[in-house]
């Protein structure tokens, strides 16, 4: 009986400090006392919480950096892989531009007929100024056809085999062609160079020419069709004591950059060396 | 048999020659890198083909090219001819064997494309033709001489594995 009274005291009791205990916390009597405590809690669990980070680190790092290090490879190969793709994709639409300009070319000039062809190759010597193109005999192209682009002409076949012609450049230092000046009746010969530039001589001394003329294709000697666009006069040279005036030439292609051009295929050159009187001995 | 690696060589020179090399410009001349290649080849001790690829090299360039086939085998031929003269007078300067075979051939046969164009085709004015063709080129050509001369001298040491090829 005793012991149970005793029983009751101390449960009685208990609850009575567990409540007053939660009465003064409820009350804010206890902040002080509890914030010291769960700061020192806290620090406790941060020091093992750092220690357990730092040696888990320590332990999976190397596992970590061999996964990177795959990770990065693969990422790299990929940069690699795209950026062999873009660059394919720019050459493409280069090549789609270039094909876009023929077309226009073709389509307002379509009295002739063109069989388009890649630039491969150009000749091995730098005396010439030769380049090869992808289409021969077995694409119908032959010998003496003139070769374009959308800005205008670049020269004509000189050598044909099945799968390949060599085009003979205007620049190229054996090249003559006859021409006229768009906004007169001027006839010249314009000429090649060693270095690729384009002169013109033969102009008559009385006659007018000025900066900025366009110089196009006279068809004169049956080389060439007529009014083909070459280039604009850059530089005039005249002096009084020559036969002819001279002048510059800046073609309107850009011979560093050829691609894409288009063989004239109906046009067949006339050969008038026959027809060239031979001088007498 | 392994001495056919000539074709598979020199046509690879070829193609680069007239795809890349000639894109490759200082002022109007480019390096003749077949040139080059067969230079390379006649320097290496114990080749007994190097007339071979002289022959080889010069058919597929004037193939290729506008230039008149005599002076491109002229050239090609004199090269060789250079080359072993050289060889024998200053075998240990290897490079300096290279430098000076590939100087003289290159000038020459640049020389020999100048006449044979200038007599067949148009007439070349020849002070623009040495100082912006001819130079420039000679100039790139020995450039080209020392990565072409390491690589030909180890497809020499392939070709004859059991001989001592320097």
């Amino acid at each position: 009986m005793r012991d149970s009274f005793s029983r009751s005291l101390q449960t009685t009791i208990l609850f009575l400090l567990v409540g007053g205990i939660l009465a003064l916390a409820l009350g804010g009597y206890l902040s002080p006392a509890s914030s010291r405590v769960s700061g020192s809690l806290v620090s406790l669990q941060s020091w093992f919480s750092t220690r357990y980070v730092a040696l888990q680190e320590f332990f999976n790092a190397p596992r970590d950096i061999t996964s990177l290090r795959q990770r990065n490879a693969e990422l790299e190969a990929e940069v690699s892989r795209l950026q062999t793709q873009v660059i394919s994709l720019q050459a493409r639409a280069a090549d789609a531009d270039t094909l876009a300009a023929l077309v226009d070319f073709s389509t307002s000039n379509p009295e002739s007929s063109y069989r388009a062809a890649s630039v491969i190759g150009r000749d091995p010597s730098p005396f010439l100024h030769y380049v090869i193109i992808d289409v021969g005999s077995n694409d119908g192209i032959q010998r003496g056809m003139p070769v374009v682009t959308a800005q205008g002409l670049i020269g004509r076949v000189d050598a044909v085999i099945a799968d390949a012609a060599r085009v003979q450049l205007i620049t190229d230092p054996a090249s003559a062609i006859n021409i006229r000046l768009q906004t007169s009746t001027v006839e010249a010969i314009l000429t090649g160079s060693v270095t690729g530039d384009l002169s013109l001589d033969l102009i008559p001394q009385g006659a007018s020419i000025e900066e900025g003329d366009i110089v196009v294709t006279s068809g004169l000697g049956g080389g060439y069709p007529a009014d083909l666009i070459i280039g604009q006069i850059v530089n005039i040279r005249q002096r009084d004591a020559d036969l002819f005036q001279q002048a510059s030439v800046q073609p309107v292609v850009d011979f560093a950059r050829l691609s894409i051009v288009l063989v004239i295929t109906n046009f067949r050159p006339v050969n008038i060396e026959p027809l060239i009187p031979i001088p007498a001995p | 048999m392994r001495d056919l690696v000539a074709f598979p060589v020199l046509l690879l020179s070829v193609l680069l020659q007239s795809a890349v090399m000639s894109q490759v410009k200082l002022l109007a001349g480019y390096a003749d890198l077949t040139l080059v290649v067969v230079i390379a080849w006649a320097l290496q001790d114990g080749v007994r083909t190097a007339w071979h690829w002289a022959l080889v090299a010069s058919a597929m360039t004037a193939f290729l090219s506008g230039v008149p086939w005599m002076a491109v085998f002229a050239g090609n031929l004199l090269a060789v001819f250079l080359a072993q003269a050289l060889q024998r007078r200053i075998w240990q300067a290897p490079f300096l064997a290279m430098f000076v075979v590939t100087f003289f051939s290159a000038i020459l046969s640049q020389i020999f494309a100048y006449l044979a164009l200038s007599l067949l085709s148009a007439p070349l004015p020849f002070r623009e033709s040495f100082g912006l063709v001819i130079l420039p080129s000679v100039l790139l050509s020995l450039l080209a001489g020392i990565p072409v001369y390491l690589i030909v001298r180890d497809i020499a040491r392939w070709v004859y594995p059991s001989e001592e090829v320097e």
